[in-house]
Parts: structure tokens; sequence; C-alpha cells
């Protein structure tokens, strides 16, 4: 049944011919969105301001590995055909460095000055479904927590999303584990799901809906909804790597004292990548930068890192001084205390962490070790998961 | 309604203040205590700010130096002593260095009171124990006056205080004052020097003089990690139950509010779920080296 011309139903799912989406990004951007995309740069897929279609990654994919990312020309002309890059939708909403307010000096005194800088309106177009969770991971940060932190508040609300389904995992993959994916489930406005010549589209919210207004769509057919739950579950049943969730709080918490601490300190560069990537690490600074002449100073936040020994600097020393205790607090953060901060874990399985890593330390494997298991029985063991892909959290 | 709807329309109001931002406070005095350590009364400029200002003992503030950097510093007094919000603070980091050269008049920036106190309410009725070291007196100090300025709502008062060198022993001015009111001291230092007649020895020693009931004794300890250690060794061993051992943490605190994720000790940000702990929360991660 041909719906197009008007605006299409909410909760439908239709389907739209791929150039489609030019209109699409222009629609965006008229409505005064600042449009995020991944595109190539730096020699990988990064995320930055997208403006036309052909600004987007088309027809390439990507090859990644604990320590290892290559891009890679495609057979086909897939728009999407790769999973996550070094970057996420985090330095958007919380940005790596971001000016606070500015002291004033005054008479006998100083006032403080809001940071004027207009907040970009954002449209994320492409975030897959582990990162939206680590979005929401984030939102229990920096907005449900005891504290309101404005500058985020201002970012993420109203932040516009087009959520890509994942037509392929990595090898460094996990979200089937961490229950974060590949399928979208919620935190978009409209889903899309890349079949060989069309889109499948999820329409989620009434915005999603007006978006699409005018536009050739199409209703989508039986067969076409069954091609596009395929997807999903042919990524997920290929999806190799597996962390074993059970009972990992305790599990950290009782081994901290675990040998395998020190074998991984003696790998470890303590070079911070892995938070830097990771979605949802949200430790920060707050440094002051004073002008020459003294009369005024800005607050600036700044990423911080668990691996850089300042982050638990106190006026006697260090509190973690070597890799051994840094590593040890990242890994039991990110699987075990996140969970007693937030009520969720603090990892997404999206797998930058390893990509990222100079010298491919795997967090399932460290995870496994300390269960006693190599990562290969894990993997055999928790195999029947893969059949489960859209788990809710 | 899709959950992406539900979840805009639940965002948390718009219009809250900055969590980071300060409020000028001028110093009206400046009390030398001991070598390299000082104590700074501030009040707000803004008088019906500093007029509603009210904190906890055990609470703390940040301060800021404009261009130069922000501090946790705890609070040293009582709300609303007079002359304004005490804080003691011993001059060895960046801005610290800056603060000493500081003189009355001089404005810093405040925001606080921030964390969660010694818990002064469950203590009613029972002994308590307060043992410090070094400049772990300072967040004790308003402890100590609010329990003798009600006395009477309290059993025995008990503070066990070591210091490395007697010239270290804060708010010795003090002290007079105190027992007369009704707390019993023992004092210490870890090196005596001609003029000292008291006790030598690392504060924990201390314990081995004193006798408690376990039973209706609370303790509020503050020190150094090690101190604070070996302190709640020894009352556990004499049965004093863990869920009655208080402890003030230190660690690095930037934003104060539980965001910046600089203070953790595993489940906890110290800064708001602290920095003033019951043992039976934190045994597990602080007896962690390097955790």
């Amino acid at each position: 049944m041909p719906m197009s011309g008007g605006v299409p139903p909410l909760g439908r799912t239709v389907v739209l011919n791929k150039p489609d989406l030019g209109p699409i990004l222009d629609r965006l951007w008229q409505a005064g969105y600042t449009v995020i995309g991944p595109t190539i740069a730096q020699g990988a897929i990064v995320l930055d301001e997208v403006r036309r279609l052909d600004q987007l990654p088309i027809g390439w994919t990507d090859e990644q590995e604990g320590g290892t990312y290559r891009l890679k020309r495609r057979a086909d002309g897939a728009y999407f055909g790769y999973v996550v890059g070094p970057h996420s939708w985090k330095k958007y909403l919380f940005p790596p460095q971001l000016s606070l307010f500015t002291l004033r000096r005054t008479q006998d005194s100083f006032q403080v000055q809001p940071n004027q800088e207009p907040v970009p309106r954002y449209a994320f177009l492409g975030a897959r479904s582990c990162d939206l969770h680590a979005i929401e991971i984030q939102d229990r940060t920096f907005l449900y927590g005891p504290s309101v932190d404005p500058h985020y508040r201002a970012r993420r609300e109203g932040v516009f999303v087009i959520a890509v389904n994942c037509s392929q995992a990595a090898p460094t993959c996990f979200c089937t584990s961490m229950q974060t994916g590949p399928k979208a489930e919620r935190g978009f406005d409209l889903a899309l799901t890349e079949l060989p010549d069309a889109f499948i589209v999820e329409v989620a919210t009434p915005r999603g809906a007006d978006l699409l207004a005018g536009l050739p769509y199409r209703e989508a057919t039986g067969e076409e909804l069954g091609a596009a739950a395929r997807v999903v579950r042919d990524t997920a049943a290929s999806m190799k790597r597996r962390l074993d969730t059970r009972d990992l709080p305790e599990l950290l918490y009782n081994n901290l004292e675990h040998p395998r601490w020190d074998d991984v300190a003696k790998r470890c560069l303590s070079c911070t990548n892995c938070t830097m990537v990771c979605p949802t690490c949200f430790c920060h600074g707050i440094e002051d930068v004073p002008d020459l002449d003294g009369q005024r100073a800005e607050r600036v936040r700044l990423w911080d890192s668990c691996f850089n020994p300042a982050h638990g600097y106190v006026a006697g020393g260090l509190v973690r001084p070597d890799i051994r205790s840094r590593y040890r607090q990242w890994l039991t953060h990110k699987l075990a205390s996140w969970i007693d901060q937030y009520g969720v874990s603090g990892c997404v399985g999206c797998g930058r962490c390893i990509t990222w890593c100079p010298v491919g330390i795997d967090i399932t494997e460290e995870v496994a070790a300390i269960r006693g298991s190599g990562g290969h029985e894990a993997v055999e063991r928790s195999g029947a998961g893969a059949s489960q892909p859209e788990g809710s959290r | 309604m899709t959950p992406s709807d539900v979840r805009l329309q639940s965002f948390p109001p718009d219009g809250l203040p900055d969590p980071f931002g300060p409020e000028p406070a001028v110093i009206r005095a400046v009390e030398p205590e001991t070598p390299g350590v000082a104590t700074f009364w501030l009040e707000l400029q803004d008088a019906g700010r500093q007029a509603a200002y009210r904190c906890e003992p055990g609470q703390f503030n940040m301060l800021l130096v404009p261009g130069v950097g922000e501090v946790p510093i705890s609070i040293s007094s009582a709300s609303g002593e007079q002359p304004g919000i005490g804080h003691t603070i011993r001059f060895v980091g960046t801005v610290t260095r800056v603060i000493e050269r500081l003189r009355p008049g001089d404005v810093l920036g405040l925001r606080g009171p921030y964390g969660k106190g010694w818990p002064l309410e469950q203590a009613r009725g029972q002994d308590i124990l307060v043992v410090a070291g070094g400049l772990g007196l300072a967040p004790l100090r308003p402890v100590i006056r609010m329990l003798l300025a009600r006395r009477s709502e309290y059993g025995r008062l008990l503070l066990l205080y070591g210091a490395r060198q007697p010239v270290d022993l804060l708010y010795h001015r003090e002290y007079a004052g105190w027992e007369q009111q009704g707390l019993a001291m023992l004092v210490t230092v870890d090196r005596a020097d001609a003029t000292w007649t008291g006790r030598v020895g690392v504060v924990p020693t201390l314990l081995g003089r004193i006798d408690f009931d376990p039973t209706r004794t609370i303790a509020f300890i503050c020190g150094p990690e090690i101190m604070m250690r070996f302190t709640v060794y020894e009352l556990l061993a004499r049965r004093l139950a863990p869920g009655r051992v208080f402890l003030s943490i230190e660690r690095n605190m930037q934003c104060g509010v539980g965001l910046c994720g600089r203070c953790q000790l595993g489940p906890y940000f110290v800064c708001k779920d602290g920095p003033v702990f019951a043992f039976n929360r934190i045994g597990r991660f602080v007896n962690q080296e390097h955790f």
C-alpha cells in the first residue's frame, strides 16, 4: 500500500530508497540541526558534520581486532557497512574540552560569567544500538544522578537520533553479551535497517514521522520486514566475542588481589586510549586557564582518565600509584561498581577499548582469566546466547 | 508514545544553578596554627547568602583561587561560628601555596557545603570516642564543639589525638576549654622535643590506655589512612561493631557533586556518599591497598 506524500503513522515501518537519505539530511540542516554522522578521516571512520550523502563512508568497511583497525573497500555500495570507530557521540554531549564559565576580576571581588556560546542542536545519523545504550548510561551520570550537569543537559535534550541497526559485527563486538544490541530498541526517532537496495525505516516519534513527510516512502511488506529482522539476527549470530556477565560484580570484588592484575599490568601502557574511546567513561577534571593580564580566568572541563596517575592525586600522594591498581580501577568500575552506582553496567560491548588498545588488551579475556577459564572456553560455554540477540536490559 | 518521547519529557528542569559555580567569599581572619598550617575564616560576600549558610560537621567546601585552581577543604567550624566559615589548610599544593599568601580582605571562591558528615543524631546518648591524627582533627573540631554544646545529650566524650611533633598539635589553645567542658583527652606525638613531657607513640597506641564499652560507644576517626587502618583493627578487635566505627576518607575531589569520578572508592563517590562512612560500608575497599 503506497503511503507516499503524507506523514507516516507512528510505530509504522516504511521502505525508503537509499538516496532519499539525502533530502532527510537537507531537512535536518534546514530545521537547524547540526547533523553528525560517520565519515572518513585520519584513516578511520570517525564522527563529524555530514552535509551531503557522499560524505558518508559509502562502499567502505572496517577490519578490527585487538590493537588493529583498517579501512577496506567493500564489494557493494552499502551506506552503513561497518561498525563503530574510535569516536562516540560522547564527544558531542560531553565535549572533551568545555569552557564552563569565566571568572572576571572586579574591584574587590570577581564575577562568574556563564559561557555564552550557543549550544548546537544535534542530529545523530547512524547511531548504533550499543552507542544508544551508552548515551542512556551517561544520562544516568549527568542527568539522573544527585546533581544535574547543565552543560550535558543543554546538549542532550532534543538530540535527534537516526539509528542504524548493525548489518555486521566486528570480531571485537560483544553487544549480545551486554544485551545492548545489535538491534536498536529505543532512544531514537527513526531506525534504519539497510537492505541491498533500500532502507527499512522504523518511525518512532512524531518528529521522526514529520521528517519523512512528502518523501516517496511506502509501507514495508511482510517479506521486507522479515529481511530486516534477518539482518540483525544474522549479525547477532555472527558475533564471536563473549563476556560472561554472571555475578560479575562479586567475581571482581572477590578477586581484587588476583594475579591476573599483575599480568595485565605488564602489558598495559596506561596510555588512556581505552577510556578515551569508551562511550561511557565520564571522568573529568576542571582546570583554570588564566588570561595573561590576570583579569580573567576560564574554568575548563577536560576529559580525564583513571589511567592518569594524577586522577587520584591527594596531598599525601597518589591513591593508585601503579598500573596494576589503575587497570583494576578501570575494570572494576566499568563492570562492577558502575552497577552499584547507576544500576547498569558501564560496558556496552562496543569493543572500542579492544581495538584501540595499542597492545590489544581485551576486556573480555581479562574477565575470563579472572573467572578462571580461558577466553575460548568461555565462548563455548555461553555460545547459546547467540540465538537471543534482542535481550532487553 | 515511544520510549524516546518519554525520555525527552522527563528531562530535569532547566535553570538549575551551575553546580561548578563559586561564590565570592572574603577572608575575615587568618589564624596561624602549626608550621605550614593556618585557619582561614571566610564570609560569603553576599550577606544574605552568608546568613543562610548552614553546614554539618564533617562536610567540606570547594575553595577556588581564580586563575589557579580549586581544592576541597573540610569545614573546621561549627555552623554559625564567628568570625565565619573556618578552613584549616595545610600549604602543600599549587592552590594552597597561593592561599598561604592571602590576607584578610582578600577574596576566594567558595562553593559548598558538600558531602555527608558525622552521624551526630545516631550518636545521641552514646559514649563518643574521637580519634584524630595530625590535620585529621580539622573536620572533627566542629564535632567536638557540637558535642560539648549539647554535653548532657551524650555519655563519655573522649578524644585521642596525635601529631608528628609537639609543634604540629592543632588547636592547642582550645584544649583546656574542651577539657573543662567535659571532654577527656589523651595526646601523643610521634617524636618528642625538649619541651615535651607527654606521651610518645603513634595514635593507635593510645587505645591501649583506655577502656570503652563496645555496646554504647561510637568512634569517629580521621587522619592518615595508615593511622585509621590500625585504629580500626584495634577497635574491632575490642568488639566494637563495624557499624559503630566512622571514618572520614580523603580522595581527589574536583566537582564535589558526584560527577567527575575522581574520588571513587569502589561503589562510592567520596564527595557525595562520604567523606564520612561507617566502616561496615567501606571496610572491604579501604583495606585494599591502592584501591
